[in-house]
């Protein structure tokens, strides 16, 4: 009997380990150790055997069963290891194939440099406000200092709907309105189109967006000027960038200045894109004008601000290494998608 | 403005600075350099040559060999072809190794110059080039008396051999271009950007010391002035000059005119512009002979008043133009530009010269009438100080009197009735740094304003101010003079410290954003088009002839039809991009405009018109309306508005396919429109293509638009899945079926999905066959058969009378 059981266990694990799938080894399972297998019957002989001989043999089938189930189950594994293999073997694809993209649309080289711009200003308190763009001659100039005769009305070639109303020149009038409703302090930006009669060329559009700051407080200095400017000048060009003022004339600010950057193409040592120079011009600015501020309904003898301007199309341009200003309205898709 | 930077020294005697030192100096103190020229930048190894002796070439007609004293011992030997060179003259000649500006011929100059070898001419060797004038990098205009073809020709005993010619041509000089600002009235002369530089460099001023030699006779024999506009001249000054010999005005004369820019004529023009550069102030000389009645009447032009100004061209003035007359006619447009009946010729023998001071605002208004704009009158524009015009006409007549160009009559002709006297402006040092942010003590700023010629008084802590600095008026002026004296980079980088405040994006931004965003992700990028168009649009887009959007806001002064009216719609902007994209052969474009329209409350204009902001999506290519009407809820969605949103096919556009348009309409109000093109249109802006527009109006999203967001709960029970499929009539629409289902679904209805709509076989002609999957679920319990039962019991009958007929 108990060569019997050897013979069992042998020929058993001899077909386990022979075995090639998963599929096999449910069959040797159902030969060897189901309802009807050979352990199962050599269990049924048990009667056949002498009494005080049949735990020790009991014992005997048991072992058997679990040498062949552990047999089994090793083999198991190793199979499932194969077979997993297998699949991923046959599963390689060509990973340089194409994707699959959603298509997703894209912003205008403006928009993402005003929302650059919105995001540094709101960091630092400012509220966005928008701006009527068809506009009265008051906002537009004689409540900016711009009297009736004065030479900077024509230098800016405006467009005129009648005596009263025109397309605005710049958004500096958005300033006054804030000046006049809201209240004090004052940090706003106010981003917009603005209009001027020049002819559509590569570096000019009769339609274009400007950017308006405006800073109203209690002791407001030229040195907080040039603190706010030189910080969102780095925030907007880079940690390394630095800036440089000059003297220039506003009729709305006074003392007013340019702010210069250093080229962000060269990092100032000069190149075709600041023409040598390491510099380029961003923007305008200045401390309110007292007359402005009266103008406004703000006494001069208590509060102070400054104020500036920036062209978003210059910084888009310069950004975005863009060299014709038309490219921006003929929204081709084939430029849209660059940005 | 460009003047060279010798000239400023005659002023600022030991200025001795770089170009680039300049140019940097000047910028950072408020007199911007835009650039600089070295008019000797590829001029090199150029010496003064005399010609010492002239033979024949031997094997060239054309060619001559010319030996030639370059004051280095041996004569060097030089092969010609110039015409118009002649034993013993001295000419510019350009060593072995040495560089030129460019060719003979005068054509554009090579970047880097030309690079001169020796070498041989037809086997004759030569050492050098003898130069003309082009050669050297300038022109005849400004050097009048080189000659026209040929080699430039040295006045004799003015050089010697050996000597460097580019100096002795006033070459060795640097010409600075300025961007003067408007302000800076004083700075559109060489004395006033002089003064700046001055104080800049912290050298003396030394302005020209005039003084006039005149004769023993009197002005006033000679001629009288009426000023009858004196709202429009505030001062006129003359004064007369006899026996003139008309000439060429000396080399250093012409050489700084050349510099700025202009053409040496004769001593007399170049005189008036001379000074005119010097100071600022236009000047014009008339042959008094010509002037009759010895009389000078300032007054307002008549009416369609015939005038021929001194360039032959004939105008017509009007009463707001002021003019210049004699006792008969007009002579002169006052700031202008004078008359051909009274110009200066070579036979003059007596001249009135003129030194004014007009009204800028009405030179500029008249000279833009007029379609002219001068040097004189560029210079008027800006409103020049009447006490600058003595100092002018008195420089002028020395100058006369120094080139020895004529003798000048006794006395000026001065008609000056409110004389301008200086400001006094009160001045605090401690205001001026509160408003810098500085420490600049009070004695400095005073050194400032010594070296601009302000005057502080500290009895009376104010400053006097120059007449000639109008552009000073208060505090904060003067604050910018310490400010750009001390440095702008100097003064300190602070942040403003007051009370904080919050920086935001008003509502109205914010959800304009998030409907941007949700447009790229469906694929649409950003366009931006003008806001102005032409009123052609209208009928280009179909709009009847009564519709209100054709009541615009019209520009005066538009820079042309194309752009003359703002936009009531914004569907020809996008319309105009899809169709550029369309030409340009780009496939499958989906673009949108988040941007203004502008409404007229009422023509013409008496109030702020209502700016509107659409949000207008287009596109062509992959995609039909619905896949519009996808990106219109999706977009609509991610600002929380999850209303039902309804679309009713009676838009009523002219402008969209009849059958394929909608109004969308959400709370019961209409939001925008979506739809297919009509094809008319499609054809007007020549796009092939079906294309697909959907216009929303923000204002109206803004109000329904909402980012807060209520957890509902993820469904605990299961739901109950009623598919039906029924039959109708082709005209009635599924909108129609799902409100039934909806109305009937009641609280238990979660869903409806239409998973099939077809006509065609076994459809009978004019139906269509839907079929619609409808989910229910109730939150609390299970559903049983009985409640779906009974609520589909009701959807079904409600849909039988509207004859519809459900397939079993």
């Amino acid at each position: 009997m108990k060569e019997r059981l050897e013979q069992i266990c042998r020929e058993a694990i001899g077909r386990i380990e022979s075995a090639k799938e998963l599929d096999t080894l449910n069959d040797i399972r159902v030969a060897f150790l189901g309802k009807k297998g050979e352990l199962t019957s050599i269990m049924k002989s048990m009667k056949d055997i002498a009494p005080e001989e049949r735990p020790a043999f009991g014992q005997m089938v048991n072992k058997t069963r679990a040498q062949i189930e552990q047999k089994m189950e090793e083999m198991k594994t190793r199979l499932a290891r194969q077979a997993r293999q297998a699949q991923l073997k046959a599963e390689v694809i060509d990973v340089t194939l194409p994707a699959k993209k959603g298509n997703l649309g894209h912003k205008h080289p403006n928009t993402i440099a005003l929302d650059e711009v919105e995001r540094i200003f709101i960091g630092m308190g400012y509220e966005v406000v928008d701006g009527p763009e068809v506009e009265k001659d008051y906002y537009n100039f004689e409540a900016l200092n711009i009297p009736d005769g004065h030479p900077a009305k024509d230098e800016q070639d405006t467009f005129y709907i009648n005596k009263e109303f025109l397309l605005r020149t710049q958004t500096s009038g958005a300033q006054v309105h804030v000046m006049e409703t809201a209240p004090l302090p004052i940090r706003m930006i106010s981003p917009g189109r603005v209009y001027r009669s020049d002819e559509v060329d590569a570096t000019h559009s009769p339609c274009f967006h400007q950017i308006e700051g405006l800073v109203i407080d209690r002791h407001i200095t030229f040195a907080d000027l040039k603190g706010t400017l030189a910080e969102f000048a780095r925030e907007l060009f880079g940690e390394e960038t630095k800036v440089k003022f000059r003297p220039h004339h506003f009729p709305f600010t006074e003392p007013s200045a340019e702010m210069d950057v250093t080229c962000f193409k060269c990092g100032g040592k000069g190149c075709r894109m600041c023409k040598g120079s390491g510099w380029i011009e961003i923007l305008g600015c200045g401390m309110v004008h007292p007359r402005v501020l009266k103008m406004s309904g703000i006494d001069p003898e208590e509060y102070s601000g400054f104020a500036f301007g920036v062209g978003l199309e210059r910084i888009a341009l310069l950004k975005y290494e863009i060299d014709d200003m038309r490219l921006l309205y003929e929204n081709d898709k084939r430029f849209l998608k660059q940005f | 403005m460009n003047t060279p930077l010798s000239w400023i020294k005659a002023y600022v005697p030991g200025l001795d600075v770089t170009a680039q030192e300049y140019t940097d100096a000047m910028t950072l103190s408020g007199s911007k350099v835009e650039g600089y020229e070295a008019l000797d930048k590829n001029l090199e190894k150029i010496v003064v040559g005399q010609i010492v002796k002239i033979e024949k070439h031997p094997d060239a007609d054309k060619l001559i060999v010319c030996q030639v004293d370059v004051g280095a011992g041996q004569p060097i030997q030089i092969v010609t072809g110039a015409p118009n060179v002649a034993e013993g003259d001295l000419v510019p000649v350009v060593l072995d190794g040495g560089k030129v500006a460019g060719g003979h011929d005068g054509g554009p100059m090579p970047e880097g110059g030309i690079r001169i070898k020796k070498g041989k001419l037809r086997g004759v060797e030569s050492n050098g080039m003898m130069c003309s004038i082009e050669e050297l990098g300038s022109s005849r205009d400004y050097y009048p008396e080189a000659p026209e073809m040929g080699i430039y020709i040295f006045e004799k005993g003015s050089v010697q051999p050996g000597d460097d010619a580019v100096a002795a041509l006033g070459l060795r000089d640097v010409v600075f271009e300025y961007e003067i600002t408007s302000n800076r009235v004083d700075c559109f002369g060489v004395l006033g950007i002089a003064r700046e530089a001055a104080a800049t460099f912290g050298r003396p001023f030394e302005p020209p010391k005039v003084e006039v030699k005149e004769n023993d006779e009197s002005v006033n024999d000679y001629i009288r002035v009426e000023v009858k506009d004196a709202d429009l001249c505030p001062r006129y000054t003359a004064r007369v000059v006899k026996n003139i010999k008309i000439g060429p005005s000396p080399r250093w004369m012409q050489r700084r005119l050349a510099a700025n820019g202009i053409r040496p004529i004769n001593n007399i023009v170049d005189i008036t512009n001379y000074v005119m550069e010097e100071y600022g102030q236009p000047m014009h000389a008339y042959d008094l002979d010509t002037i009759s009645g010895h009389q000078i009447i300032v007054r307002r032009a008549e009416d369609q008043e015939p005038f021929v100004t001194l360039d032959g061209q004939s105008h017509t003035l009007d009463d707001s133009m002021l003019v210049i007359c004699d006792a008969e006619k007009p002579i002169g447009i006052a700031g202008i530009m004078g008359g051909e009946n009274s110009m200066i010729t070579d036979n003059v023998r007596t001249m009135l010269f003129e030194a004014a001071c007009f009204n800028g605002t009405n030179i500029r208004l008249s000279g833009k009438k007029l379609g002219m704009r001068t040097d004189a009158q560029s210079k008027f524009e800006k409103g020049l100080d009447p006490n600058n015009a003595i100092a002018a006409i008195d420089r002028a007549c020395q100058l006369v009197v120094e080139l020895g160009a004529g003798e000048v009559v006794g006395g000026t002709v001065d008609v000056y009735l409110k004389k301008k006297e200086p400001k006094v402006i009160p001045f605090s040092a401690e205001k001026v740094n509160r408003l810098l942010g500085t420490d600049i003590p009070l004695e400095e700023m005073i050194g400032y304003f010594d070296k601009l010629e302000l005057k502080y008084d500290p009895e009376t802590s104010t400053v006097e101010v120059p007449t000639f600095r109008q552009d000073l008026e208060g505090l904060a002026d003067l604050a910018e003079e310490v400010a750009r004296f001390y440095g702008y980079d100097n003064i300190p980088t602070t942040l403003p410290n007051g009370e904080a405040t919050t920086g935001k994006l008003p509502f109205a931004l914010r959800v304009e954003q998030a409907a941007k965003e949700t447009a790229e992700y469906c694929g649409f990028s950003e366009s931006m088009t003008y806001s102005f168009e032409s009123p052609k649009v209208f009928d280009k887009l179909l709009f009847d002839a009564d519709d209100p959007a054709r009541q615009t806001i019209v520009i005066s002064n538009p820079l042309g039809e194309d752009f003359s009216i703002m936009r009531t719609t914004p569907l020809n902007g996008m319309l105009n991009s899809l169709s550029i994209n369309y030409n340009r052969r780009n496939k499958d474009v989906r673009l949108y405009e988040m941007a203004k329209i502008y409404l007229p409350k009422s023509l013409p204009l008496s109030d702020y018109p209502d700016e509107r902001v659409q949000f207008t999506l287009g596109m062509y290519g992959e995609g039909d309306f619905f896949t519009m009407k996808g990106v219109v809820e999706e977009c609509l969605e991610r600002i929380g508005m999850k209303e039902r949103i309804v679309y009713d096919p009676n838009a009523g556009k002219n402008f969209l396919h009849p059958g394929r348009q909608a109004a969308i309409i959400y709370d019961g109000e209409a939001i925008g429109y979506m739809g297919e093109l009509h094809p008319d249109v499609a054809d007007n802006y020549k796009i092939g293509s079906r294309v697909y527009v959907a216009v929303l109006d923000m204002p109206k999203l803004t109000e329904k638009a909402t980012f807060d967001r209520k957890y509902e709960g993820i469904a605990k029970y299961p739901a109950v899945t009623r598919d039906i499929s029924m039959v109708m009539n082709k005209s009635l629409m599924v909108g129609q079926v799902e409100s039934i289902i909806r109305e009937k679904g009641g609280k238990i209805l979660e869903s409806l999905e239409l998973f099939d709509i077809y006509e065609g076989s076994q459809i009978k002609e004019g139906f269509k066959s839907v079929a619609y999957s409808i989910t229910f679920r109730d939150k609390t319990r299970t559903l049983e058969d009985k409640d779906v039962n009974d609520v589909m019991a009701k959807i079904l009958s409600a849909l039988e009378k509207l004859g519809i007929e459900l397939r079993k």
